[in-house]
Parts: C-alpha cells; sequence; structure tokens
C-alpha cells in the first residue's frame, strides 16, 4: 500500500526540474496551440520584409525568400510630402510613452508603500476602492472623460496624452500586494533609527520591489504606447497626434474622418506592405521589453492572489 | 539662519504629512479620471444631453428606452454582447487556466519561451491587431484565408469576411481568444508554479486518484486568489475590448450591427449621434453588469472556506 503511494507521488509533475518523457502527451497539444497564436505575428513579420510583387501573388507566399526594405522606406516616403513627417508621430509617441512610464512609477510607489506599510484611517477603504477599480472599463465613461478634459482645458495640448493614463489600478494593487510580502520590522527599525517616509520609500522599499516596478512599467508602457483615445477625441492638431493614431491612418479600410493616406495607400499593393512595416515597429518595442522584463514580471504575478 | 530653520520647519510639515503627500497624486488622478467620470456618466444618464444644449432632467427615460424602445439594443447589442462575453471572457479563462496548468508540467526553458509567446497577442490592442488580422481575413482571393479555402475548393469566390455581417462576430470571438492569455493568465502561471508540493502529496495520500481529481481538489482551491485576479483581469478585458468588431469592419455601426456590442452601441450614440444622455445610460449599464459578473466570480472563488 505504501510503495503504491509512493509511486502516484512520483507523477507529481509541477515545475519539473528536468524533461521527462511523461511530458511528451502536454507537448503534443501545447506546440499546435503556440504556434497557431504565433502564426498571425509571424505573416506580419514576413508581409513587412516582402518585396511589392511577393505581397498580391496568388497563391499567396507566407514566407518570403527576398526580404526587402521597401516598405519601411515607403512608410517613410508616404509621409514625406505631408506637413507631418512619420517622425514626428514616433517621437510624440516615445515622449508620451517615457512620460507616462515614469510618473505611473513613481505615483504608484507612493501611494502602493503607504496604503502597504503605514496605518491610518480609511486606509482600507481606499485599498477597497482601488481594488473595485480593477474592474473599471475605461471605453465605458468616454463621455465623461471628455467633458473632463474639455473643462480642464486640456483639449489639443500634449499632456492629455500623459494624465489620463497615470492612476493605474492594477499597477497599485500589484505593487501594494509585493510591498505586503516585504518584513513591517525593517521598515520600523529605519522609522526608529529615525528614517523619514522619503527616505525608507527611496532606500528601503524601492530596491527591493524591483520586479514589481518592472511590471508597472510594462504595463503603463501598453497603455499609453498603443492608446489612441487622445489622438481620436482630444487632440485635433495633427502635430500632436501619435504614432498608433498615425497607423490607422494607414489601414485600409479605417473608418475615420483622417483617412487621407489611408485612401491613398489604400488597396494598393504598397499599402499592405506600409501597413504591416508600421505594424511591426508598433510591435517590437512590446516585445522586447516583456522578453527582458519577463521574469520579474513572473515574480510579481505569484503575489497577485485577491484576497 | 533663519532660512535654515524654515527649510527645517517646512521639511518636518512634510515628514508629519507624508502619508497625505504620498498618496495625493495618485488619489488626485483616481478620483478624477475614475471616480468623476463614473460619478458624471451617471448623472448624465438622467438627462437628454446632446453636447450642445443644456441638458434637461428626463428621469429614468433613458433607461426606458433602452430596455423598451431600443430595438437595435435588444436585438443586437445585447445579445451580442452576451453571446461574446460567454465565449470570450468564461471560454478564454477556461483556456487561460488550461494551459497556464499545461505550461506547469513541463520545464522551465519551453515552458517560459511558450509562456511568452501566448502572452503576446494580449500586446497587440486596437490598430495592431486589426492590421495584422486584416492580411488573414482579407476580402479578394489573396486573403490568406480565402486562399486556403479556395484551394481547398470549399468555396468557389472570395468571402468579404470583415464587411459580412454573417462572419463578423465570429471572427471577433476568434480574434478575442487569440488575445486573452493576459496578465491574468500570467497571475494564474505563477501560482500554480507556487502551490507547495507538500499539499499534492498529501492530497494523494488522502486518495486522490488522477490528475483531473488533482486539479479539482488541489491546486484550483490552492490557488483560489489568483483565479479571482485572472477572473477580473478577464470580465474586464472582455469588456474593454468591446470595439474590437469596429476595428476591424473599419465602421461604427458595424455591418448590419453583427458586431455591435453595448461597449460600441454607446460610443455610437454618444460620438456618432451625439445623443450623450443616452449613451451614458448605456455606459452605466455595462458598468453595472462588470460589477454584477464581478461579484458572481468573487462568491465562486470566496465563499468556499
Amino acid at each position: 500500500m505504501r510503495r503504491r503511494n509512493r509511486n502516484k507521488i512520483r507523477i507529481i509533475g509541477i515545475n519539473p526540474r528536468r524533461f521527462d518523457r511523461s511530458q511528451i502527451k502536454f507537448y503534443i497539444y501545447l506546440l499546435p496551440v503556440v504556434f497557431i497564436t504565433a502564426l498571425p505575428i509571424i505573416f506580419i513579420f514576413f508581409n513587412a520584409f516582402k518585396p511589392l510583387d511577393e505581397l498580391l501573388v496568388y497563391p499567396p507566399k507566407f514566407i518570403t525568400t527576398r526580404p526587402t526594405l521597401q516598405n519601411f522606406r515607403n512608410l517613410i516616403a508616404t509621409s514625406a510630402n505631408k506637413a507631418i513627417p512619420m517622425s514626428r508621430y514616433l517621437f510624440n509617441s516615445l515622449i508620451s510613452t517615457l512620460l507616462v512610464v515614469a510618473f505611473t512609477l513613481a505615483i504608484t510607489v507612493m501611494a502602493a508603500y503607504c496604503m502597504s506599510k503605514r496605518k491610518y484611517r480609511l486606509k482600507n477603504a481606499l485599498f477597497g476602492i482601488n481594488e473595485a477599480a480593477l474592474m473599471f472599463v475605461p471605453v465605458a465613461v468616454a463621455i465623461p472623460r471628455y467633458i473632463i478634459i474639455y473643462k480642464m482645458g486640456l483639449i489639443d495640448n500634449f499632456l492629455v496624452h500623459v494624465i489620463p493614463l497615470l492612476a493605474l489600478p492594477v499597477g497599485l494593487y500589484l505593487v501594494k500586494q509585493f510591498i505586503d510580502d516585504f518584513p513591517d520590522s525593517v521598515v520600523e527599525a529605519a522609522r526608529i533609527d529615525g528614517a523619514s517616509d522619503y527616505y525608507i520609500l527611496r532606500k528601503v522599499i524601492i530596491p527591493n520591489i524591483t520586479p514589481a516596478l518592472a511590471t508597472v512599467a510594462i504595463l503603463a508602457f501598453q497603455s499609453s504606447w498603443n492608446s489612441l483615445e487622445a489622438s481620436y477625441y482630444y487632440i485635433n492638431n495633427e502635430a500632436l497626434k501619435s504614432f498608433s493614431f498615425y497607423m490607422t491612418t494607414l489601414t485600409a479600410n479605417s473608418g475615420n474622418a483622417n483617412g487621407m493616406v489611408g485612401q491613398m495607400t489604400g488597396n494598393t499593393v504598397a499599402g499592405l506592405g506600409i501597413q504591416a512595416a508600421a505594424a511591426l515597429i508598433m510591435f517590437i518595442p512590446n516585445l522586447i521589453l516583456f522578453v527582458i522584463l519577463q521574469s520579474r514580471v513572473m515574480n510579481t504575478m505569484s503575489h497577485s492572489g485577491m484576497k | 539662519m533663519k532660512d535654515k530653520r524654515l527649510i527645517k520647519r517646512i521639511k518636518g510639515f512634510f515628514d508629519r504629512h507624508s502619508v497625505f503627500f504620498l498618496q495625493l497624486p495618485f488619489l488626485t488622478l483616481f478620483t478624477i479620471f475614475i471616480i468623476i467620470p463614473i460619478l458624471v456618466a451617471i448623472g448624465l444618464s438622467f438627462t437628454d444631453f446632446n453636447s450642445i444644449e443644456k441638458p434637461n432632467f428626463v428621469g429614468m427615460d433613458n433607461y426606458v428606452n433602452v430596455l423598451i424602445n431600443d430595438a437595435v439594443f435588444m436585438e443586437h447589442a445585447l445579445p451580442n454582447t452576451i453571446q461574446f462575453s460567454i465565449i470570450v471572457g468564461v471560454g478564454g479563462y477556461i483556456l487561460s487556466f488550461l494551459l497556464a496548468w499545461s505550461l506547469a508540467q513541463i520545464t522551465r526553458i519551453p515552458r517560459t519561451i511558450m509562456a511568452v509567446i501566448l502572452y503576446l497577442p494580449s500586446m497587440t490592442s486596437g490598430v495592431m491587431l486589426s492590421t495584422v488580422w486584416q492580411v488573414i481575413f482579407a476580402g479578394d482571393k489573396v486573403g490568406y484565408l480565402n486562399s486556403l479555402l479556395l484551394k481547398l475548393d470549399l468555396i468557389q469566390k472570395p468571402i468579404v469576411w470583415l464587411s459580412d455581417s454573417r462572419y463578423l462576430l465570429l471572427i471577433m470571438i476568434v480574434v478575442s481568444l487569440w488575445s486573452s492569455m493576459g496578465v491574468g493568465f500570467l497571475a494564474m502561471l505563477a501560482g500554480i508554479l507556487n502551490v507547495n508540493r507538500e499539499l499534492y502529496e498529501a492530497a494523494y495520500i488522502d486518495g486522490v486518484k488522477n490528475r483531473f481529481q488533482e486539479i479539482v481538489y488541489v491546486t484550483v482551491p490552492a490557488i483560489r486568489p489568483y483565479m479571482m485576479f485572472g477572473a477580473v483581469m478577464s470580465i474586464v478585458s472582455t469588456f474593454q475590448n468591446g470595439s474590437i468588431g469596429v476595428m476591424l469592419s473599419g465602421a461604427n455601426p458595424t455591418p448590419g450591427y453583427a458586431g455591435q456590442l453595448l461597449v460600441t452601441h454607446a460610443e455610437e450614440y454618444a460620438f456618432v449621434r451625439y445623443e450623450m444622455g443616452y449613451g451614458a445610460a448605456i455606459s452605466v449599464l455595462v458598468l453595472i453588469l462588470v460589477w454584477v459578473i464581478s461579484q458572481i466570480a468573487k462568491k465562486l472563488f470566496m465563499d468556499k472556506d
């Protein structure tokens, strides 16, 4: 009896150290799922490097044998004869994303530290409200957001790319959960030595929660880099719009009034290649950032449970 | 000398009220861009605001109209949303748990690579997403799906996938499922990897017989907090991605209202017809719906202790 139990214990396979034949069954279905998931991204990758004559050939070629940078050159060329070059949109996106990441990190850590390590009235209420705000769906309040931003005089102001994105409930939630597992005694010891909260935050907390910070940085990066809201609704000045918005003007059947480029590149062969090239430029920063920081993200996620 | 004392006093003031000052920026922005918009949406939903004239109070009229007179809401937006959120929300959630669990059964390096690939689509929001999928669903014979079906002789002439009201909702579901392995998926994976091994050993001694029982009696109860976080993330992203139909078809309203969801229905009224009061009423219904579903999820995961 005891022996049999022991045998069974050995099949427990969570987080195995090394490969075993019993794992093959998982690969049998995981590999196809992963492959299908990756397929659209592979397509767009190859489309971006396809020469024009291959883009509309029938039957379609999925993989190009003659990679070229022509599409990227065309992408730059479409905007060259216009008032606003593509680089301007890219510059806007880079600056606003940088600001969003920096400020989101700062305000999130400050608030999360208080909610985790300080005792004061309203603390639990505030965190409870934030936990409820995880369920908040921003697109549902597009109308009042517009009215508020209008009243604040932020229409056509570059900062409208940044300010509405800074309060990130998921970010606060994850960082607070992470700080919760940092020993109170260390913070108390620092306080007895006369350290102020600002000092504790800078010297004690922040160096110890870098995985959580990396995770918030990624979430903030994605929310800003992919954001269309500001360019669509709050900014009329072409020169202040973002790269993700510029991309929508390139897609063939985008329904917006600014689809001038769309009509130009529309269904032409060059248009397809340009869209793919632009999509790749949008996608690559997301990819690189996540690949570099993924182990920290996983570390943070192991604190993410809701109690 | 005086300056120094002044600086010291200012510093002391900031130190004493550090809890206030440290939280001030977050709470201010949180109030302005999350709390107030919700309150304003609720307020507007009782008016006939049209963005030009002064709003008049109309009581429950908007809600009554949504529920009784709005044919598009009852025939398209609501059933589409229910279908979409059950398949994408619930289905995507179960799928991400199963994939997370399966990934936990293999060694670290292949697991990491596969997890990264599965997570990638959730980073391609909005415009990138539609560009990626337009290559596959392009309406001419060069579109990947059309050319494949033509080659297999399953269709005679190419189908205009993204403008065809018969296929739009289906395509939206496929694309959303594809991009549903997001933060919640990572949380569940991390949770499963963190389950104490002794729990499994104890369970097998107590008579758990197979992997399925192991999931039901050990894994899921042990990672319940992560399941909850994953559920909330899944619900939110399902509703947040509501405009995917507009993105793919390039029109709001979507062709034949086939891809119209509650969120796009509200947007159509607010930003195409400028009936902001009415749009706000629909938005409030969306927020209530998300909250109710989250409470149900909470009941499912929390009350078993």
